[in-house]
């Protein structure tokens, strides 16, 4: 955990200068045939989406291992996940909704994609709720949550490519010309840099929580 | 009496979240377009304008306040659990002594 501390501040920096520098990218990307340049949302939206779906299986997994070995620090990890995915999932639930605006005449549409993103991100705030305001127990359910609320990701993504659907499916990403693939690589790479660090800084908040929680525990002793 | 004692931050905080997943919700329903139920005829057409630019603004400003936003709430918080732990661990150890 010293060693992840320590990598935050050039994560954290790695992730500013790209961040600075992904707009200009973004603005010299060509302007798409079909929608236009309300297209260009696409480099942040999928890039937040991709953030969220780590965040649920970082939540997933770490739950499950806690489910299994009763690990706190899997249990920290799990809510840190369930946290980024709430974050970066309501980017996506707010991009999303400009972007289909102009693209498709319409603020939201009830189809697949959609409406599992929306659940997903509904779980992930019902587990923290649950974390919150669960009381003693509740590491338990909410990582029973954490699994199931992973587990849709997969259906999710492969979504598009299975339902009727007006949203555009996972082919579009393989199929970018290399000015468009460019500006999304790195706005893709500078997203998951931001993601390490938060998570990491994240999990040392919940164990400073936990550690907090003892000390006031011993001190009543 | 402590039975019914509320903590103001824990229901702030609840309401916050209930509210803020029943806007999210509501906005969907409300938003979404109605269906057509009658065709009228006009003379004139007018000029299709839904310009992009300005919801391409608002979409890259939310990004920037959300993240921005988060990772400053997260450095406060962290920096009130890690104080409030050292203070914490300072009395135990004078009731140690």
């Amino acid at each position: 955990m010293r060693l992840a501390n320590r990598v935050v501040p050039f994560l954290l920096l790695a992730a500013a200068a790209m961040f600075v520098r992904a707009p200009f990218m973004i603005e010299a990307a060509p302007i798409e045939s079909t929608m236009g340049v309300i297209q260009k949302i696409f480099y942040f939206h999928v890039p937040s989406a991709a953030a969220s779906f780590l965040g649920a299986f970082v939540c997933g997994i770490a739950s499950a291992i806690y489910l299994w070995r009763r690990s706190r620090t899997a249990d920290h990890l799990a809510v840190s996940g369930a946290e980024l995915a709430v974050v970066f999932g309501l980017i996506v639930l707010v991009t999303g909704p400009l972007w289909a605006r102009k693209a498709w005449g319409v603020w939201w549409q009830w189809d697949v994609r959609l409406t599992m993103t929306l659940v997903m991100w509904m779980i992930f705030v019902a587990y923290l709720l649950l974390r919150r305001f669960g009381g003693p127990g509740s590491e338990v359910l909410s990582a029973a949550v954490g699994v199931f609320g992973m587990a849709l990701v997969p259906f999710i993504y492969v979504s598009v490519n299975y339902w009727r659907t007006i949203h555009p499916n996972t082919n579009v990403v393989r199929s970018l010309p290399p000015e468009m693939s460019e500006p999304f690589r790195w706005a893709m790479i500078a997203f998951m840099l931001l993601f390490a660090a938060l998570l990491i800084v994240r999990t040392r908040l919940e164990a400073g929580r936990a550690a907090l929680e003892e000390a006031y525990v011993s001190l009543e002793d | 009496m402590s039975r019914w004692k509320i903590d103001r931050r824990k229901l702030v905080a609840t309401l916050a979240g209930v509210a803020m997943t029943l806007v999210l919700c509501a906005s969907s329903l409300v938003l979404a377009q109605e269906p057509q139920n009658e065709f009228k005829p006009m003379t004139e057409v007018p000029i299709e304008t839904l310009p992009a630019m300005p919801l391409l603004y608002i979409a890259y400003a939310f990004v920037w306040v959300a993240l921005l936003g988060y990772v400053f709430m997260l450095w406060q918080r962290v920096g009130r659990v890690e104080r409030e732990l050292a203070e914490v661990n300072e009395k135990l150890r004078s009731a140690r002594r």
